[in-house]
């Protein structure tokens, strides 16, 4: 041994290099923001146009006169107007939030409050406005996304849950409801749960494209059949309804296990496509 | 990758959060700015065109068997005209309501409700999309539109069909927005004038239309969305354009904001 050797192995061990890891495809980047901006729009948008009649029905039909198997309206009473929202055979008083609330200092009747809509305003032209726009990015982003993530097998390969993913399912949320992070080779790989949310994802915002497309009376005669897949356009629209508070509860999740997981990392790749793999304890 | 490319890069993502930021907290003053409004119209047109490239001419929008009939079909903008003419006119059976069809046709028309009822009718049970997201269905009886612009001839540089109506509407609550009052007016163009189910209905499930339904005569237009289908019709204007006509953008709901193709 000669006493170069010898002094290296004796120096005190080096700080371990971060290990980075090219997570995230540009592809994928561009279409996660724009995907992320235009949700936004149309969930805000969404809910002003949902004001401009704020009950929901099933079937091919539905008016005033029609049961509403979800409503937020505002009724007199003895205490004055309140805002009562209607799930099924519930009512609750959402006085303050829901169906009646305060727009520049006076109470109004608006089924979703100022702070949730775009634009804040109550105008079903102009929020339809933004909401075309943005589905129309939506729908186009979407496309791309589908197209490229498919061709690259990034769908197949990254994200369709393999036997193993699935024969790891309680061990997964074990994982989950203990916090434990994936470490090393583990971390560069969806696991099975994040695999059904983006899987879900995917098939909501599909969703909200076909029930939202099925709600036009021009595209309903060109391909009926959407009427029929989705019991008609009130259930369709109700449909999209429900795949939007899907989505709003993906994004939840989503965010938390971004703040859990280590959000400067997880932004960060998203960011740049680069990834700092986490090191275990043992290593 | 260089490191002016990297900071290129960062710049670019930079503007980008940065626009993406200021459209979310400045939506609601750049909803009304000439640029937004450009792109709004922009994405019209992208719809209208990739509906129009979608749907042949005469493709029908679905019709329902009787059973799926709405038990109240909702009556929604004006309920009554209200104006003395109009109600004595309701008082006698509209006896006295004329159809005139002008503008450019080589044989300007007037035509008796009597007249129209003595016509080819077509009868259809369809649905009725409102802007604000209801929907009703209803059996609708009236003479097809085109066959009434056949026989009025109208000219090689037609465009449109503007429809006058008898009611002064002053807006409604659910639509939010300016709504000044205004003498209601629609048009459509040619495509939908000529589509089979278009037509200047007279009867609703059987029934002569009553006054919140747009007695005596309405138009349907069943590929597109209730605004469109204007109430106690009086006269039709063929035109090449919308100049001049109100505000200008071919109907009372499209001059306070709307768009003037509502397919979706």
């Amino acid at each position: 041994m000669t006493a170069a050797t010898d002094s290296h192995a004796a120096a005190p061990p080096r700080k371990p290099a971060r290990e980075f890891f090219y997570r995230h495809r540009a592809v994928i980047r561009l279409t996660h923001w724009i995907n992320a901006l235009a949700i936004l729009f149309l969930l805000a948008s969404g809910l002003n146009i949902f004001n401009a009649h704020p009950r929901l029905y099933w079937g091919i039909y539905g008016a005033d006169s029609d049961p509403a198997f979800l409503s937020i309206e505002a009724f007199d009473t003895a205490a004055g107007p309140r805002g009562i929202t209607q799930i099924g055979p519930w009512h609750f008083d959402t006085t303050g939030i829901l169906g009646w609330s305060k727009y520049m200092g006076e109470y109004a009747n608006r089924a979703w409050p100022h702070w949730l809509t775009i634009p804040g305003y109550q105008d079903l032209a102009d929020a339809r406005h933004w909401h075309f726009m943005f589905a129309w990015l939506l729908a186009l982003n979407g496309l791309l996304y589908l197209v490229w993530s498919f061709t690259t097998r990034h769908v197949q390969r990254d994200i369709w849950p393999t036997p193993a993913d699935l024969r790891a399912v309680p061990r997964s949320i074990l994982d989950h409801i203990l916090l434990r992070h994936p470490t090393g080779e583990e971390a560069k790989r969806y696991n099975v749960l994040q695999r059904f949310a983006y899987l879900g994802v995917i098939i909501l915002i599909t969703l909200m494209v076909l029930t939202g497309l099925t709600m036009s009376p021009g595209i309903d005669a060109f391909c009926p059949w959407l009427l029929d897949l989705f019991g008609g356009r009130q259930s369709a629209r109700t449909i999209h309804f429900l795949s939007a508070s899907l989505i709003v509860l993906f994004v939840f999740v989503h965010l938390v296990e971004v703040v859990l997981a280590g959000p400067i990392n997880e932004i960060r790749s998203m960011l740049t496509g680069n990834y700092v793999v986490p090191k275990g304890d043992h290593k | 990758m260089s490191n002016a490319l990297k900071v290129t890069r960062r710049a670019a993502m930079a503007a980008g959060f940065a626009g993406a930021g200021v459209l979310v907290w400045e939506a609601n003053s750049l909803t009304l700015t000439p640029a937004m409004q450009r792109i709004f119209r922009a994405a019209e047109t992208w719809t209208k065109l990739a509906q129009r490239t979608l749907l042949l001419p005469g493709q029908l929008a679905r019709e329902y068997p009787a059973a799926d009939i709405s038990p109240v079909f909702k009556a929604n903008g004006t309920l009554n005209p209200g104006t003395d003419e109009y109600a004595a006119s309701a008082a006698n059976n509209f006896i006295d309501w004329r159809l005139k069809i002008d503008g450019l046709v080589a044989h300007p028309m007037s035509l008796s409700v009597a007249q129209i009822r003595k016509l080819p009718a077509r009868t259809q049970i369809t649905r009725h999309d409102c802007v604000e997201g209801w929907s009703a269905i209803g059996q609708w009886t009236g003479v097809p539109l085109g066959l009434l612009l056949k026989a009025a001839g109208i000219a090689p540089n037609a465009r449109y069909a503007v429809f006058h109506c008898a009611d002064n509407l002053d807006g409604e609550p659910a639509k939010g927005g300016q709504q000044s009052p205004g003498q209601y007016y629609e048009s459509s163009d040619l495509v939908d004038a000529f589509h089979p189910q278009t037509i200047i209905a007279y009867a609703l499930n059987g029934r002569p239309l009553d006054i919140p339904h747009g007695a005596p005569l309405r138009l349907r237009v069943e590929r597109q969305l209730g605004y469109k289908m204007a109430k106690y019709v009086n006269r039709i204007e063929i035109t090449d354009s919308f100049a001049g006509i109100a505000g200008g953008r071919g109907g009372y709901w499209e001059d306070r904001g709307y768009d003037w193709y509502a397919g979706i």
